[in-house]
């Protein structure tokens, strides 16, 4: 009798056990972590928060009989609470994978954590290729961009288009450095100069000073290695300073829809732009902007988008491997095939790259659009094959060179 | 080409009429400010939300009422004015015999809460606001390309910085307020109302951060993000010219912002600390401030 109780109560204990090590809590939990009050916060903040519920709720609410709960926090643009927020997340509270994480400086710290925890990390909002570089992880993603792919779309083009030499506008984080070191070097291979570069800090309001600096250079553009309200300030100041009027153009190698809502056509229009999602592509594209903007009252950017399409994929994963386990996941990530409205002829390389289709486009004149978010007009589409670098020059470990 | 230290003098002539022109926004936050703390001894940390306000509110004037800058330009202040007369007589009136702490835990709160509802209207990416048609274009002074629209911020910045210095200074009824000021008991028992004076000081402190708001607006995005990443600046202004201190505010407030300007030619990563390393510097030699009285 005790014989069989003992052997009643290891068999429980078994199973609990192996219940654990399948799933790290009864529900999958997924944490999107971003800007929520700060400088990212309109292209990524509460809009990928909506891309990540209409995932979920697209999934059935459910993956391998488990319901699946959303969790969202402020990262601030801090890397010391994105970090203590990450490890709260999966330690705490069980979190299976964490996603967007804008602002390059706050991935890189959780990128470390989710490594170390072996814990799926996808990035959709920030851009730095040194998440897939020399700081790549096995369980880590980046979905939506890379300063790389930025670099030989715009950076390519404005050579092509008589662009010969350049002066960088970089903001000083790691974002910023990336974004000037992989253009600077298409640049140059494409035949170009480059003449200088200013480092500003983040969040800087005033950018006369540096578009003087970047003027007198007598560089043919002006590359603005930033984002968010940086970029809008900075471009805004350039065509009150009269530079766009003249020989010298205008960079932006990061510029979300929503910047150019913030501009407005007049300010922004000609502007050259190279973006991994447009809402208005096609009719895929169009039909599922239609139902975010009728919850969040905007057009999606590309961040947002790429929420819900990686979000959607890993869950694909997690059904067909029955765990959350991070390694096996990002395993199965890799071998499913991925080709949605967002990803078009895309690839999960082995140093997390996801590479697809990127475009080329020019911000349209005031005349051209037919209303609010009508902002883009499409040049080209940039193959991924061509955008994106070859996980063997990365510099990531996992891949050997 | 004279040069020094590799910068042409050209390049440095053009960063030091921008450091001026920065200087104009810094000089006009800070005089509000030190006309308040002066008059009222609050540390009105509200100032930078009043002052994105200013630049709301003309925002939302031209959008949905089609006034334009120049009726702004007299609107604005009137309606951040009155904001911050309601402002005062409903709360901050009732923390003068307290600590000045209670008054900056009180206007800190307040600029959180409009934030953060013009944060949840707006966004955070702004909005854009143009410049007027008769202040568009530049003059080229050979050195670098001035915008029109600049060389306006620094003349009305100037203006209202001396204005108010002349009326503080040098009229009678500046001299019935640096009255109350100083023995409020007093000058009510002369028959003055100095809740009414106070009342008032408030509300023109308040109503300097709209307009320098307004001026603002076209050259940066209307943003509810704007006033937050200047006050803290703009604070240290203050400390380094001397609490209170109207001359003091105006002239470190340009001072400062020309050597924001040349830190930005000489080594720009610096430039968003170079304000703080100068207020440390002089807290150390001169604790009430460069033009401040000790007490």
């Amino acid at each position: 009798m005790l014989r069989q109780m003992l052997c009643a109560i290891a068999l429980v204990g078994l199973g609990s056990t192996s219940a654990q090590a399948q799933f790290r809590s009864d529900t999958l939990k997924i944490g999107v972590l971003n800007d929520r009050s700060g400088i990212y916060a309109d292209l990524s903040g509460e809009g990928s928060v909506v891309a990540a519920q209409m995932a979920v709720e697209d999934a059935g609410g459910k993956v391998a009989g488990r319901p699946i709960q959303l969790l969202s926090a402020d990262h601030q643009n801090k890397a010391d609470v994105g970090a203590n927020i990450a490890r709260q997340w999966i330690d705490r509270d069980g979190v299976s994978m964490i996603i967007d994480v804008p602002n390059s400086g706050v991935a890189l710290a959780v990128q470390e954590i989710t490594r170390e925890k072996q814990i799926i990390f996808i990035a959709s909002g920030p851009g730095s290729s040194r998440l897939i570089g020399d700081a790549c992880s096995p369980t880590g993603f980046l979905w939506t961009y890379n300063t790389y792919a930025m670099g030989v779309g715009t950076g390519g083009a404005m050579v092509d288009r008589g662009g010969s030499s350049w002066f960088f506008i970089t903001a000083d984080y790691a974002f910023g450095q990336s974004m000037q070191q992989d253009t600077s070097q298409i640049v140059v291979q494409k035949g170009g100069k480059i003449l200088g570069s200013i480092k500003h800090p983040l969040n800087t309001a005033d950018f006369s000073s540096f578009l003087l600096q970047a003027q007198s250079s007598g560089a043919k553009v002006i590359a603005l290695a930033n984002a968010g309200a940086d970029t809008t300030n900075a471009i805004k100041q350039a065509a009150e300073f009269g530079i766009t009027h003249g020989d010298q153009q205008l960079a932006g190698l990061l510029v979300f829809d929503t910047d150019i809502d913030a501009l407005g056509l007049a300010t922004a229009q000609g502007l050259i732009l190279t973006t991994g999602f447009y809402w208005d592509f096609d009719d895929q594209t169009r039909t599922w902007s239609a139902r975010f903007e009728k919850r969040h009252g905007a057009e999606p950017t590309m961040v947002q988008a790429g929420v819900y399409s990686a979000i959607r994929h890993y869950l694909k994963a997690v059904e067909a491997t029955g765990t959350d386990d991070g390694p096996k996941v990002a395993a199965k990530m890799r071998e499913l095939p991925l080709d949605d409205f967002f990803a078009r002829h895309a690839r999960i390389e082995a140093n997390g790259a996801v590479s697809h289709d990127m475009y080329l486009a020019q911000v349209k004149a005031p005349g051209e659009s037919k209303g609010r978010w009508d902002y883009l007009k499409i040049l080209s589409t940039i193959p991924g094959t061509v955008a994106f670098q070859k996980p063997e020059n990365s510099g990531c470990k996992l891949v050997a060179p | 080409m004279m040069s020094l230290l590799g910068i042409s003098s050209q390049a440095l002539f053009g960063q030091l009429l921008l450091g001026l022109i920065n200087g104009s926004f810094y000089a006009l936050l800070s005089l509000g400010l030190a006309v308040i703390f002066g008059m009222l001894n609050v540390i009105n940390f509200a100032h930078g939300a009043q002052y994105m306000m200013g630049a709301f509110v003309a925002y939302l004037l031209l959008q949905f009422a089609g006034i334009g800058y120049w009726p702004a330009l007299v609107l604005v202040p009137v309606i951040i004015g009155g904001f911050g007369i309601v402002l005062e007589r409903t709360m901050l009136c009732r923390l003068y015999r307290l600590d000045p702490l209670y008054g900056l835990l009180l206007t800190f709160g307040i600029a959180m809460i409009i934030e953060g509802l013009f944060r949840y209207g707006y966004g955070v990416s702004g909005r854009p606001y143009p410049i007027p048609a008769a202040l568009q274009g530049g003059y080229n002074l050979g050195f670098m390309f001035l915008p029109v629209y600049r060389a306006w911020v620094v003349v009305a910045s100037l203006l209202l910085c001396l204005s108010t210095w002349f009326a503080i200074e040098r009229t009678r009824l500046g001299a019935m307020l640096r009255a109350a000021t100083e023995n409020p008991v007093l000058v009510q028992a002369f028959g003055i109302n100095v809740p009414l004076l106070v009342t008032a000081t408030y509300g023109f402190g308040v109503a300097l951060a709209g307009v320098a708001g307004l001026l603002a607006a076209p050259i940066l995005q209307v943003n509810p993000l704007m006033g937050s990443n200047l006050i803290i600046i703009v604070f240290a202004v203050v400390v380094i010219g001397g609490m209170g201190s109207i001359l003091g505010s105006i002239l470190t407030g340009f001072g400062l912002g020309i050597l924001e300007g040349l830190t930005k030619v000489f080594y720009p990563p610096a430039s968003n600390v170079v304000i703080f390393v100068v207020m440390v510097g002089v807290l150390l030699v001169k604790p009430a401030g460069l033009f401040g009285r000790e007490k």
